[in-house]
């Protein structure tokens, strides 16, 4: 077992993006992003290279979609001004302002389930990411494959609210039984 | 296997196991299904001491988080000090002054054989032996005095800093710590013809509790409970983090699957520890101890982050994921025994409840940990 073969299997399943990242930068090896109906797929091709599940757990991005609109008007801004201040240097009359394109309602933020597996005898820690809408947060659960799995999921729904769609038994874990709240979630006031 | 029930459960009743019960240490609930004196069915029920750290990171700087890594763990606190502060220096790119890592490598040992000791005593008193308790916690003192001369604490620990440690060590640390060494090596002989030996702690462990390979892979366990159902696997030798390579220490592993290979891990790691202590003192460099430009207001580079260590009872992990400002926008602490209790449900299936007791107490469980 080697990275790069687990690398080739993860591909061929056709996993969104799987990108070798900088282990002594990173601490991870493997960097893949699928979508929620590839995850049981990616975590079998995992299993059967016998790996080992470390954890799940979830970052939420709220907030993402506005920064990155931000940062692209920013570029436009700035590539319009310096456009502008060339024809000035050069004597010429500033071309008209591009009208601003009219820019449609934001993408909705998402919530993404991370899970980290490792193998007892290769080095090679593999990261699988998955995203899902805020208002809509289903993964498959994995807890038929890796029956540890099952305490990782119920940590992360506790946490973030998101469901593990087949998961036997999702109800909280460290959170009180009667727990209806979230609070690794950006927008959680206790 | 005598232990294990042979007919199908026809009448069951449950029993409640905690959260205020001498063998959990702690506060852990078990919910147990009884058939007779044998268990049906078994469900930790976690959260008693749920104090929700992750969140706590997100709201204070990367420094101000640090005093909270000895209070997870409390009994390896040195171990979760040098995970946090490695996946800092990390993503921040500072580097470490040699006398410090020397420094970190030596102090976490010293913890590491203190958490072993406890445990050791804490086992035993589990199984009904009282005074093995009392004679490790005559040596773990020792420890306690000579981590308390240097970190300025008994128990949980911040010595780390970002880029070295706290402070130097006083002369009497040095010669403290062989007289520690050569106390202890005395004493182990000791402990395995007072217990190691025991008829009654044979028969209470050998071929009880099995815990299978495949099992610790479905679940994710590491540690002493891994290495002692034959998976040879340290994060220390895997993939080496400070200056662990520098060292010539072995990774005990036993293939027995039972709580006496457990047992067996930790009584061996107690002497791997006090080698890597030994080396460790021959070739302490001078120089500083703590980096020089650490930035007072750290802000790691956008991006994700993760570092393992190999504390007293697994692999502990930390996933930072900065923003590139001054306070981490998540912080994920992989804690070893979570998936190591994990298991318990299925392993302690069809046992008697003292044999399950046994093989809790072999898990080694440290509740703050856990629940975090």
């Amino acid at each position: 077992m080697n990275c790069a073969a687990i690398k080739q299997k993860l591909a061929a399943i056709g996993a969104g993006s799987v990108s070798e990242t900088e282990y002594g930068r990173k601490g991870f090896a493997l960097d893949v992003q699928v979508a929620p109906e590839q995850l049981v797929a990616a975590v079998s091709a995992l299993d059967a290279e016998g790996f080992f599940i470390e954890a799940v757990t979830g970052v939420d991005w709220l907030g993402e979609q506005a920064a990155l609109r931000k940062e692209a008007e920013a570029k436009v801004a700035a590539a319009a001004k310096a456009k502008a201040e060339a024809a000035a240097a050069a004597g010429e009359e500033a071309p008209p302002a591009e009208p601003v394109a009219e820019q449609g309602e934001l993408p909705e933020d998402a919530l993404e389930a991370v899970y980290d597996f490792n193998h007892y005898e290769a080095l090679c820690r593999v990261t699988i990411r998955t995203r899902v809408p805020r208002s809509k947060p289903e993964v498959p659960t994995i807890s038929q494959i890796y029956p540890g799995a099952n305490w990782h999921e119920r940590e992360t729904h506790d946490f973030f609210g998101i469901t593990f769609v087949g998961h036997p038994y999702l109800v909280p874990l460290l959170l009180p039984e009667d727990a209806d709240y979230h609070p690794l979630l950006k927008d959680f006031r206790p | 296997m005598s232990a294990f029930a042979e007919s199908e459960a026809k009448e069951t009743f449950v029993l409640n196991l905690g959260p205020q019960h001498p063998a959990t240490h702690g506060v852990l609930r078990v919910k147990l299904t009884m058939d007779g004196e044998y268990i049906a069915e078994a469900e930790p029920v976690l959260g008693y001491i749920h104090r929700m750290h992750e969140k706590m990171g997100e709201n204070r700087t990367w420094a101000q988080f640090m005093p909270n890594t000895g209070r997870m763990d409390y009994l390896h606190a040195l171990a979760y000090n040098h995970g946090y502060v490695s996946v800092v220096e990390r993503a921040a790119g500072i580097e470490v002054p040699e006398r410090a890592e020397y420094l970190r490598v030596i102090t976490a040992e010293l913890n590491r054989v203190s958490s072993h000791l406890l445990w050791f005593g804490a086992f035993i008193l589990d199984l009904g032996g009282f005074s093995p308790l009392l004679y490790a916690f005559d040596d773990r003192e020792h420890i306690l005095d000579l981590l308390e001369s240097v970190t300025g604490s008994r128990l949980t620990y911040c010595y780390f800093r970002f880029g070295g440690v706290y402070n130097d060590i006083d002369d009497n640390f040095v010669p403290g710590t062989r007289a520690f060494i050569k106390r202890l090596r005395e004493r182990m002989p000791m402990y395995h013809n007072l217990v190691t030996k025991n008829i009654i702690l044979m028969k209470r462990l050998q071929e009880v509790g099995p815990i299978s390979a495949e099992m610790c892979r479905k679940y994710g366990a590491t540690g002493p409970v891994c290495r002692g159902s034959g998976i040879n696997f340290d994060v220390r030798k895997h993939e080496p983090y400070s200056i662990y390579p520098e060292f010539d220490f072995d990774v005990p592993v036993y293939e027995q699957c039972d709580s006496m290979a457990r047992y067996m891990v930790r009584m061996d790691e107690i002497e791997q520890s006090l080698r890597i202590i030994e080396q460790a003192l021959d070739k302490l460099p001078e120089g500083p101890v703590m980096a020089e430009k650490v930035p007072k207001i750290l802000k790691p580079a956008k991006g994700d982050y993760y570092h393992a260590v190999e504390t007293a009872r697994g692999s502990f992990g930390v996933r930072v994921v900065s923003d590139g400002t001054n306070t981490p926008y998540r912080l994920k602490l992989r804690s070893p025994t979570f998936s190591n209790l994990s298991l318990f449900g299925e392993a302690c299936q069809g046992m008697l409840l003292p044999d399950a007791l046994a093989l809790m107490g072999s898990l080694d469980l440290v509740i703050p940990e856990i629940d975090r």
